[in-house]
């Protein structure tokens, strides 16, 4: 793999060596979500907080959409398996059936953010924008986060698939699953949190 | 390596993945916005030793100026100098040479953190001269000042002063993943856990401290600027929010930050009092474990800062006790290093000097601080000027004493060449004495009662205490005088760079891997990759012609 | 990297844990229409962090990563555990602010 680098950069001899025995790329990861943890975890222990300290937040969870939300849950659980499969291919050195499957996991991606958009116009034409109460902003503000991750990843996946067909940096598949899979376990508790919830 | 010699300007200095370009950015960025804090910090202290008096190099300051003054002093020193210099400056500078590898495991990702702090700073910068002025609301920004403008009354000045910390945040996790992976990873052959330099640890563990309280405040971050922006109301109690979860959300990060500034303060003293008092540092592991409590101990502090917010009193009990409870590690540092000092052969340099300095200055600013952190004491003592007078002679010391005490001890590593002793101690006195000048009068104004954050005292009759106007006049005044002496210090500095006496390898006979590399370490910095045999701080051990024991030479 | 390649070995059944999230995910869907709070809370809470912890260990091969990764993400959680007991009490509950006296009447009217 660093054949390939070093036309392009040269890879510092720090970036191979691997004193803790974790490649340093998933080791790096691994300290993003720490960091990203936190994020969430302020955004959503907030949440919990107001949401225990109004009651009649529960009726303002009710107008959100479950079987949106539900559906959303199950594309991105299939999109994570597709983003895993994709590593599976990888450690067998098949690039491009890894390519493929990163590329279903964009389209997962995709399928997640089109149901959210057609779920928040239905919720905004119904009046239920991000000022109508202190529920609709957190709720707008914790999924537009959440959906932001799933845009970045989206792109990332895209990218990281267009190498891997050609064979390249197929290390990278793993990485950028992983990252993957953190997005799909925050969508894990945002559904029960202000979907199920009520 | 020898492309290296064929690049061009802009590629070698500006857009360089070199760790030592990028440390030096950091450093020169902090250092420029070094001077940037103190003008604002001299304007209004001449506002307010002569208040409604033109101010040199100023004019005329207003309330509004003086809210935008007091609010960007505090967060350029915090957010663009201790954390640029002490952190990503130097610990980039510093971390590959120390552990004895040629890079960050991330080159690229290195630049992308400088590139992003630049912007912030740009952002900072022209967040002061937007219509209506630079934001107003403290370095805290507490809502609702701060989350509507028709309070603060910098609609531009308060969202770009909170896209820049927030910048500042991104930059500042990039640098820290890269730090925390580097030295998990790339260190060299042989260096365990128990070799690694005290510097290094306090580094990696300030930004762990760091990546782990940041989080709920960058969540807080984006509530405040939906809050500013799209007017909702997560701190509008009115409408359902809370404007003390802010205060929560900022001093969850915000007491953690000052032990995020301080442990590599403290790192860097560990390096210069053993250099220069010939000494192995006294209990290695007692510091690097007191260090790993002061970070965890740091997360369970920080509504002290909220006694008088109206918070729950049971939990201003506990957090009274926690407070307390910090104050052990940071004092069994402290007697480490007394200890380390204990017997050996001192030689007063001027690194020394400073990583002296900082024992003591530091010492006043933590026994002072039992009296904030009890909670009886500090509703009196509460946004008075004995707080002020505290955290300066906390951040004083942690930010400039022991920046300077790095900067003169590394600057022949960097440079290649020595710094002027002479200057240098004129340069050390003239900032030591000066700095006791205008913080102790400040302890005597805030037992006497004087609130802080007033722009004149004529307008509040019952603040104003007249019997103490030549105290505030006293403190301006050595404020000045202080900050003429840094212009000895820019002029050493500058003269250095150009015409010191060169500096060879190792001058200070040091033993970590830094000194290993020559003066100024080229692309790559070894010429060959070292191997370590040993801990960092054998000095004098018994036996040995040399008194010191540098960690690549085998047995 | 031919540590990997044993590794591999080890992996779960993708398809398998897959189709075990998806029985959990429909009882965390189905328990809440039961309506008795407690159930929801097992049923949404109890199931979504078993979801998560399914997803960390077999999907981000936390179960074959070094042990102190779990022991990193796990510090993370606690910390925010510690804001929430910490803030919880100003922000949940008025119980310790005493600046201004409400009658027990009052406090107990709807909000706004």
């Amino acid at each position: 793999m660093s054949a390939s680098h070093a036309s392009e950069f040269p890879v510092p001899l720090a970036s191979r060596r691997s004193a803790t025995g974790i490649p340093t790329g998933r080791l790096a990861l691994w300290w993003v979500l720490a960091s990203e943890i936190v994020i969430f975890g302020g955004l959503l222990a907030s949440y919990i907080m107001f949401r225990l300290h109004h009651p009649h937040w529960a009726d303002e969870a009710s107008h959100t959409n479950i079987w949106a939300g539900g559906f959303n849950t199950f594309v991105l659980l299939t999109s994570s398996l597709f983003a895993v499969l994709g590593h599976q291919a990888a450690e067998q050195g098949d690039g491009a059936k890894a390519a493929r499957f990163l590329r279903l996991t964009v389209v997962g991606g995709l399928v997640f953010l089109g149901v959210k958009a057609v779920e928040w116009r239905g919720e905004i034409s119904h009046g239920f924008t991000i000022y109508r109460d202190l529920f609709w902003t957190f709720y707008y503000t914790a999924t537009g986060l959440h959906g932001l991750h799933v845009l970045v990843g989206m792109i990332v996946l895209w990218l990281v698939a267009g190498d891997a067909a050609r064979g390249r940096n197929l290390h990278r598949v793993e990485l950028i699953g992983i990252y993957w899979h953190f997005v799909d376990a925050v969508w894990i508790f945002l559904f029960p949190l202000f979907y199920i919830a009520r | 390596m020898a492309h290296a010699q064929q690049q061009s300007f802009w590629s070698r200095y500006v857009f360089s993945t070199d760790h030592k370009i990028i440390g030096l950015q950091y450093l020169f960025t902090g250092m420029f916005m070094g001077l940037v804090g103190s003008f604002l910090a001299y304007v209004f202290r001449m506002q307010l030793a002569f208040p409604g008096e033109p101010v040199p190099l100023f004019g005329v300051v207003t309330p509004l100026h003086y809210n935008a003054l007091v609010t960007n002093h505090g967060a350029i020193m915090i957010f663009w100098v201790a954390m640029p210099i002490l952190i990503a400056g130097l610990g980039n500078y510093l971390i590959p040479l120390m552990i004895g590898c040629d890079d960050m495991v991330f080159p690229r990702l290195n630049r992308l953190s400088y590139q992003i702090f630049f912007l912030s700073t740009v952002v900072i910068l022209v967040s002061l001269f937007v219509p209506g002025g630079g934001f107003g609301g403290a370095w805290t920004a507490y809502p609702p000042l701060s989350a509507s403008a028709q309070y603060n009354h910098t609609p531009w000045g308060a969202p770009l002063w909170l896209i820049a910390v927030a910048l500042e945040f991104v930059a500042f996790l990039l640098g820290g993943i890269n730090f925390v992976t580097t030295v998990m990873n790339a260190r060299a052959p042989g260096m365990g856990p128990m070799q690694i330099p005290i510097f290094v640890w306090m580094v990696v563990i300030a930004s762990i401290v760091f990546m782990a309280s940041v989080g709920p405040l960058v969540a807080g971050a984006i509530m405040l600027l939906f809050d500013q922006l799209l007017g909702t109301h997560f701190y509008d109690p009115k409408a359902g929010g809370d404007p003390i979860l802010w205060q929560h959300l900022f001093w969850f990060f915000g007491h953690p930050e000052v032990y995020v500034v301080l442990l590599p303060a403290l790192g860097i003293v560990a390096e210069v009092i053993t250099v220069f008092s010939r000494k192995k540092l006294f209990a290695y592991k007692t510091i690097l474990y007191t260090a790993f409590a002061t970070g965890i101990i740091s997360f369970f502090v920080w509504a002290h800062h909220q006694f008088v917010a109206g918070i729950d009193p049971r939990m201003a009990h506990l957090f009274t006790i926690t407070t307390l409870i910090i104050s052990v590690p940071i004092a069994e540092m402290t007697f480490a290093f007394i200890a380390t000092l204990y017997g050996g052969s001192i030689e007063l340099r001027t690194p020394m000097l400073w990583a002296l300095a900082f024992i003591a200055e530091f010492l006043v600013g933590g026994v002072t601080g039992i009296f904030l952190g009890a909670n009886a004491t500090d509703i009196y003592l509460h946004d008075s000027y004995f707080v002020v007078a505290h955290f300066h002679y906390t951040f004083f010391p942690i930010a400039i004493i022991a920046g300077f005490a790095a900067l003169t001890y590394w600057f022949p590593k960097m440079f290649g060449r020595h710094m002027n002793e002479t200057l240098g101690k004129i340069h050390f006195w003239g900032t030591i004495i000066p700095f006791n000048f205008i913080f102790l009068p400040l302890f005597v104004l805030g037992a006497a009662g004087e609130h802080r954050r007033i722009y004149s005292y004529e307008h509040f009759s019952q603040l104003f205490t007249p019997g103490l106007q030549n105290l505030r006049v006293l403190a301006t005044v050595a404020l000045v005088v202080m900050l003429l002496f840094q212009f000895v210090f820019l002029y050493n500095f500058i003269r250095s760079l150009f015409a010191g006496e060169k500096a060879e390898e190792n001058p200070w006979k040091a033993n970590t891997l830094e000194w290993l590399a020559p003066s100024p370490p080229p692309h790559g910095n070894f010429a060959e990759m070292p191997t370590v045999y040993r801990g960092p701080y054998e000095y004098s051990v018994p036996g040995r012609p040399l008194d010191y024991w540098p960690q690549h030479l085998p047995n | 990297m031919s540590a990997e390649a044993s590794e591999a070995t080890r992996h779960p059944n993708y398809v398998r844990v897959y189709l075990t999230l998806l029985v959990l995910f429909a009882i965390s869907v189905l328990g809440p229409l039961l309506g008795h709070p407690w159930v929801t809370l097992v049923t949404a809470f109890g199931v979504a962090a078993v979801k998560a912890t399914m997803v960390a260990a077999y999907f981000m091969h936390l179960n074959i990563e070094r042990r102190y990764i779990w022991y990193l993400l796990l510090t993370m959680l606690a910390f925010m555990g510690l804001l929430f007991a910490g803030v919880a009490p100003d922000v949940l509950s008025q119980g310790g602010q005493n600046w201004r006296h409400v009658r027990p009447a009052q406090s107990a009217a709807p909000h706004h």
